[in-house]
């Protein structure tokens, strides 16, 4: 879907000796960093290049959270990095506020700048986020450039002042170098363990797979924009700083001209990971440096830069999407660790019993769905009564997929209702759906594939409402997540490949993965579609087994779609059948296997001439 | 204000929203048949001004010739851009294409600045005489020329989508690349053609533009963004609504800068963008591609 390269290093786990080496080599240069100019004698010029780099670097951290983790783009860093900027700008310069104040204004006034264009944006997806963070950087740079009793148009702002803390003047470069690296150590930190997190792990799971994220009860929306105005924001705090460091500010430090700069940082370095967005922002700052060394004959590359980062942006698409860090990550295959998670595994699934009063888990009242002219679903109602296993048949083209789109909220009917366990859910998001307890599978397995077999199980688990978490009043506790996903995990039978990348696995396995994911959430209701599509004959009886297992051992409600009849014989208690979208017939498996009207909507009419 | 200068402004919107609707139209059939926005869309524009610069200023070529050969350009250039930027990237998901095409902008910006210098080239009227005066309007000839090029590339892709076999091939392409390569249709071909006819679409809008708005590096980008905004506008992916949605923009923004302010000129097309987005998310027209579960 939406992913921009292949694994995440998120999972990878530090643990040989080599690792360890070079863990502490990276720690080493970065303390080392702010010291070199008290240790040494370096020029004016190093000092300010190391505090373009590390404020650059915040600004790219935000680009890693919200490209690399969350799968959105921005266009407009610039202008966030921006209002940073100008906050500290006019705030020390114009209306006198102390640094701090003026920091805190503009990081807040990018974090509020994100936050609507999230709002008006993320709901439509890629495209129009390009289109619309660029409108928006071009906007800034109008308004930068001509609101000139404002911002003071082109000439910029001199004078900016540095913060004090208590008695202590930043007023040196090399002392205000080491706050702002300080700063930026704290932050590659925080963003560096965020995709471990419930937050990090919803990022992600959007990134990988937009719909199944929802489906599977992640308010996506709101993920998604709280990923762009914690890039705004960090945008924002690399600006202010900048300002801070360089006293002046002018219109050109944000055009549209340094938003494709950072994207090229980011891209370079690799946008996957907060190390591989520093690597890029040095590298990149590096650079024209390095150029200035060159013959004479090539300084002409000094003047059309530009046309390099565009190069090299395509380049980096097509051979490097993962970055120079990604290249870096594969010259040391790091093992991933299993020790971690054996330990608590003990506790056996036992799925949590939730439901209210009343006979009915599912009722579809008159629902009806048309796509054009095309009546997908025409005026089916159907009750689905708790505990029992109902499946839904049908030729091809009758309207299965369409009902089970309905129920779980990918599609809005055009009229009818449905009721989940006494509750109308006819108006809820697919998400709020979920939270309601419905978990559901897809035909075609949609898994966060480059997410470990455990990670993807933890989305489905961390669901708002789910009762096997919530009983615990801090239902964001990772471990209890952790934990409930592991006895979804060995319930379905995959102990021993829990911390695979779901990628790798083959996919009959995939399948019980997709199925421990929406376990793991304790659904009232589960929807299976199609579970036995692609599975061979051993795997159809052990997925029977397991159904079987889910109704008499646990009392779960199932509701499922397939085209295999010895399978839906064998575990369903009730079948309806649709065709054209209606109900034909209705009934336990042996009275509807033998309808007439069911063989003659397989077979064809035998009365009927051809 | 009079009638005659509202008309007056009205035409020059209808003329600019034309160049709007060129390149709008190319970012449709791009979208329709990869699913991808071409961000360097408006810099196709900008190559083909430049392009007719060197020949008609530079070598002195007569300047039906110079269009031509321009055009034949052009269609060089989309080919080397599908094989450069798209196709490398085709089975990956849209972003990196995305970012791909946006790079190539960068990179087509740079290296015109490199060789020609930030100084606007200047081209001359399509024809020779200057306009019309009819009712105190004035109908300037190059204003005219648009409005009657964009009109005949209409109803040329209306044609050639609806009532021709390579046409219904293409749009079978951007419906179901798998589905349409088993039906034996050269999907990589079909996609190629399409970046062909974008191409060719971009720089003749550059062409016809250039006369009115100075040949430059970043002609293209603003064209770009307003076009976009336009398909965003009309709704996302659809023929018609390109055409309106570029139409309505070049309109808006002439009476703007007529009334309110000349400075933020380039702003009233975002602004329109983000109000757009809020009330009618779906654009005039509905957007033509969904998400199927």
């Amino acid at each position: 879907m939406t992913k921009l390269a292949s694994p995440p290093n998120a999972t990878g786990q530090l643990s040989s000796g080599a690792n360890a080496f070079w863990v502490a080599v990276l720690i080493c240069l970065a303390v080392l960093m702010p010291l070199v100019p008290w240790l040494f004698n370096v020029s004016v010029f190093v000092v300010s290049m190391l505090m373009q780099s590390s404020t650059y670097a915040i600004a790219i951290l935000g680009l890693v959270v919200v490209l690399g983790l969350t799968g959105q783009i921005n266009l407009a860093q610039a202008a966030f990095f921006g209002f940073g900027a100008y906050g500290v700008a006019l705030g020390t310069t114009v209306y006198g506020l102390n640094f701090w104040t003026a920091l805190g204004l503009g990081v807040l006034s990018a974090a509020c700048a994100g936050a609507v264009i999230g709002l008006t944006t993320l709901r439509l997806g890629g495209h129009y986020l390009a289109m619309i963070t660029i409108s928006f950087q071009q906007i800034f740079d109008l308004v930068a450039v001509n609101w000139i009793d404002f911002t003071h148009g082109p000439d910029g702002i001199s004078g900016i002042e540095r913060p004090k803390v208590g008695s202590f003047a930043f007023s040196d470069d090399r002392a205000y170098l080491a706050l702002c690296a300080c700063v930026l150590y704290v932050l590659i930190a925080l963003v560096w363990y965020l995709p471990r997190t419930r937050w990090g792990l919803a990022m992600r799971s959007v990134r990988e797979n937009e719909l199944a994220a929802e489906v599977g009860g992640i308010h996506t929306l709101r993920v998604k924009i709280t990923a762009f105005t914690l890039c705004a924001a960090l945008g924002g705090l690399g600006g202010g700083l900048f300002a801070g460091g360089f006293a002046y500010v002018s219109p050109d430090n944000f055009n549209f001209a340094r938003a494709i700069e950072f994207l090229s940082m980011a891209l370079l370095g690799g946008v996957q990971s907060p190390f591989g967005g520093v690597l890029g922002t040095t590298l990149l700052i590096l650079l024209p440096e390095w150029l200035k060394q060159m013959p004479p004959s090539l300084q002409f590359i000094k003047d059309v830069y530009l046309a390099f980062y565009g190069l090299a942006v395509i380049l980096i698409m097509i051979f490097m999407p993962e970055g120079i860090w990604g290249l870096v990550k594969k010259l040391w295959p790091t093992q991933r660790a299993s020790s971690q998670v054996q330990s608590s595994a003990s506790a056996a699934f036992k799925l949590v019993e939730s439901s209210s009063e009343g006979s009915a888990m599912l009722r579809l009242d008159q629902l009806q769905k048309s796509f054009g002219g095309l009546k997908a679903v025409d005026g089916l109602s159907l009750e689905v009564q708790k505990g029992t296993v109902h499946a839904l048949i049908g030729p091809n083209g009758s309207g299965k997929t369409t009902t089970l789109n309905l129920v779980s909220g990918i599609y809005s009917p055009t009229a009818g209702s449905i009721w989940v366990d006494g509750v109308d859910v006819t108006q809820y998001t697919p998400h709020s759906r979920a939270w309601a307890g419905v978990g559901r599978t897809f035909q075609n397995i949609r898994l966060f594939s480059n997410m470990s077999v455990l990670e993807n199980v933890m989305v489905g688990a961390q669901r708002m409402h789910n009762p096997a978490t919530s009983s615990d009043t801090s239902s964001s506790n990772t471990s209890t997540i952790r934990d409930c996903a592991l006895e979804a995990i060995a319930f379905v039978g995959l102990e021993s490949k829990t911390n695979e990348l779901v990628l790798n696995l083959p996919y009959g396995h995939q399948r019980l993965v997709e199925i421990a994911r929406a376990l793991a959430g304790h659904p009232k209701l589960l929807l299976l579609d199609e579970p036995a599509a692609g599975l061979n004959q051993t795997e159809k009886g052990e997925l029977v087994v397991l159904l079987k297992k889910l109704r008499e051992g646990h009392g779960l409600t199932v509701f499922l779609i397939d085209h295999d009849m010895k399978l839906v014989g064998g575990v369903s208690d009730v079948i309806t059948v649709l065709n054209f979208g209606r109900k034909i017939a209705e009934g336990t498996p042996s009275h509807v296997l033998n309808h007439p009207d069911v063989i003659a909507a397989y077979l064809g009419d035998p009365n009927a001439t051809a | 204000m009079d009638l005659a200068n509202n008309l007056q402004v009205l035409f020059q919107g209808l003329a600019l929203g034309s160049i709007y609707a060129l390149v709008a139209l190319g970012f449709v059939l791009i979208i329709r048949a990869t699913n991808v926005v071409n961000f360097a869309q408006g810099d196709f524009a900008m190559v083909g001004a430049y392009i007719l610069v060197v020949f008609l200023n530079q070598l002195g070529l007569p300047y039906w010739v110079s269009f031509l050969l321009s055009l034949v350009c052009m269609v060089i250039f989309g080919l080397i851009f599908n094989y450069g930027v798209y196709y490398p990237l085709r089975n990956r998901s849209y972003l990196p294409v995305l970012i791909s095409t946006l790079g190539a902008s960068i990179f087509l910006q740079n290296t015109t600045l490199a060789v020609f210098g930030a100084q606007p080239k200047l081209l001359p009227k399509v024809l020779s005489f200057d306009g019309l005066q009819i009712a105190g309007v004035f109908l300037d000839s190059q204003y005219l020329v648009i409005l009657v090029v964009t009109m005949v590339c209409v109803i040329f892709q209306y044609f050639f989508f609806e009532h021709t076999l390579l046409g219904k091939k293409i749009q079978a392409t951007s419906q179901d690349k798998d589905m349409a390569r088993l039906l034996g249709i050269p999907v990589a071909l079909m996609i190629a053609v399409t970046f062909i006819y974008s191409s060719v679409l971009g720089g003749l809008a550059g062409i016809l533009v250039g006369p009115i708005l100075f040949v430059s590096i970043g002609m293209g980008s603003i064209i770009a963004l307003k076009a976009f905004a336009a398909t965003i506008i009309g709704g996302f992916g659809d023929v018609k609504g390109a055409i309106v949605g570029g139409l309505f923009i070049g309109v808006v923004e002439s009476f703007a800068a007529y009334y309110i302010s000349v400075p933020y000129k380039d702003a009233y097309a975002f602004a329109m963008l983000f109000f757009v987005l809020i009330v009618l998310p779906q654009g005039f027209f509905g957007e033509k591609i969904s998400q199927k579960a």
